[in-house]
């Protein structure tokens, strides 16, 4: 089964392409990693999939109705008054709405979520006080909740120490045993090579997409960095055809 | 205990005066709190302003009437509001000046129509309310917004929150993002209309921002801020109330010193993040 389709997608802003050209396949269940120099459209893509931004040109099919996905720079407002758990307790929102009530089974995961992450005890810590690594624990703990078929995640470890990233790695790798589809972009090729079967590079368009050992060869990698990652504002219309 | 319950026991206006402002205190305190938190509370102040040239031309068709300055208030206010707010979901520019923009637009076309209209109506109940002469109908529209403030706001409660705390995560999961931003600013609109009728369109933001920042001092969680932010409010109006009338001030104005003397004293002794109770926070820390 295909857990999404892309289908000569080509995404940007102000008719720049951020990726073009783009057709490829995601398996369901698949555990990929998204890998390419800075702009290289990872994120955009990622944007492009929860429907933040939509194609120029071409498709992207098959998107599940409920996509986890956690971006790049949070726009969560730390100063905000308010505690861990109710932050991660959002995650419930598809099945509790605006007005349903939080009742004993949904706290009861809301406390097995934040023990899976390892905050138990810091519940009522207000999200101001964590830091950073626990901050991102909170959002992890937030996407399990949300019990999505498909979960995106840009850049999760960027400003993580080592053993967040191992237990968060760990976490993944269970949501992927428990079926569910993961793409996640990342810059570290050791974490790619050890816990991502697939990998997807891109540089402004698909260089290779498949096992990860066969997709980062020395080959593919300097094709990706030879692709420029600034606009050219006198660029010509693309003539590429699908 | 004279000087405290006589003015109302012994005095009808001061009596509906105060009824006038605690509806107000409960529309719109828990607004400023969502204000403060999105850190809107001048967005507040530049409604505020766009609502009176509205108020002005429903003063000029039909004279000192509350539906025709309400109307008028109204549709001025939530013009400027979702004009701002389509410019700023559909454009680069952000919320704070786009609004500025409109409200400045606004104003300007306001007082442009009252100086060509050449009427030599007074504006001052307008600019600075009259909350000693709210007649039935008065107090029946300030209760009735009151009412229906509270009303959305608890339905909306999660939602909002949400798109202060998270948007993105909110527009992700939920279509509610833009029904609560739109709602929101259509509630703070009508209670500035509420509050212009008692204290006038200069003064009416203040019973919503003030409460909202000094209770911001005092509670840890969002639900108590706004209980607090009513309480400071409903405290401050018969406050304020009191001291106009016992030294002859304005009461407007009156209102709005003695909120601001609660935010002031907030400001140093508040219990949380005040500039006393993070100076002894400071001085002595903990083992870990």
């Amino acid at each position: 089964m295909t857990a999404l389709r892309f289908e000569n997608l080509t995404l940007g802003y102000d008719r720049h392409p951020a990726i073009h050209h783009l057709t490829t396949r995601v398996e369901e269940g698949a555990m990929t990693a998204i890998v390419g120099p800075n702009g290289a459209g990872k994120s955009t893509l990622l944007k492009g999939i929860v429907g933040e931004l939509r194609p120029i040109t071409g498709r992207i099919e098959g998107v599940a109705e409920r996509i986890a996905y956690l971006p790049q720079i949070s726009e969560i407002d730390r100063s905000f008054p308010v505690d861990v758990e109710s932050v991660v307790a959002m995650g419930l929102w598809r099945e509790v709405g605006a007005f349903g009530r939080i009742g004993a089974a949904a706290r009861a995961r809301v406390a097995d979520a934040i023990a899976a992450v390892g905050l138990e005890g810091l519940e009522r810590r207000p999200i101001g006080a964590l830091s950073g690594g626990q901050m991102q624990r909170v959002l992890f703990c937030r996407l399990m909740l949300q019990n999505a078929p498909l979960i995106l995640l840009d850049e999760p470890f960027a400003a993580v120490d080592r053993r967040t990233m191992d237990d968060l790695l760990a976490l993944l790798a269970q949501w992927n045993r428990e079926g569910r589809t993961i793409l996640a972009v990342l810059h570290s090729f050791d974490e790619v090579r050890r816990h991502f079967p697939t990998t997807m590079l891109i540089a402004r368009e698909l260089i290779a997409h498949g096992d990860t050992a066969s997709v980062l060869s020395t080959e593919n990698l300097s094709r990706a960095r030879a692709i420029g990652e600034a606009f050219d504002e006198a660029a010509p219309v693309c003539r590429r055809a699908a | 205990m004279d000087l405290l319950f006589a003015p109302f026991t012994d005095f009808g206006f001061m009596r509906r005066a105060l009824v006038g402002c605690i509806a107000i205190s409960f529309g719109a305190a828990p607004i400023g709190v969502f204000l403060m938190l999105r850190r809107m509370s001048l967005t507040g102040d530049a409604m505020a302003h766009a609502i009176l040239p509205g108020a002005a031309i429903g003063y000029l068709f039909a004279g000192l009437s509350l539906s025709a300055m309400t109307i008028g208030g109204l549709v001025a206010g939530m013009t400027v509001a979702l004009a701002a707010g389509f410019v700023t979901r559909s454009t680069i520019l952000r919320e704070d000046a786009s609004l500025a923009a409109f409200y400045l637009i606004s104003l300007a076309l306001g007082v442009t129509i009252v100086s060509t209209h050449g009427s030599n109506v007074d504006l001052m109940d307008v600019l600075f309310g009259t909350v000693l002469a709210l007649n039935d109908d008065a107090l029946i529209l300030l209760c009735a917004i009151a009412t229906v403030s509270l009303f959305v706001m608890a339905a909306l409660f999660r939602p909002l929150v949400m798109e202060c705390l998270d948007p993105s995560f909110l527009r992700t999961v939920s279509r509610m993002s833009a029904t609560a931003h739109f709602a929101f600013l259509g509630l703070a609109v009508l209670n500035l209309v509420a509050g212009f009728h008692a204290l006038g369109t200069l003064m009416a933001v203040g019973m919503m921002v003030l409460p909202g920042a000094t209770a911001r001092f005092w509670a840890k969680g969002v639900g108590l801020m706004m209980a607090v932010a009513v309480a400071v409010a409903a405290v401050a109006s018969a406050a304020g109330l009191l001291l106009s009338f016992h030294f002859g001030l304005p009461s407007g104005p009156a209102i709005v010193l003695a909120l601001g003397a609660a935010y002031t004293v907030s400001v140093v002794f508040g219990k949380e993040g005040s500039v006393v109770a993070r100076h002894r926070l400071r001085s002595r820390h903990l083992e870990a």
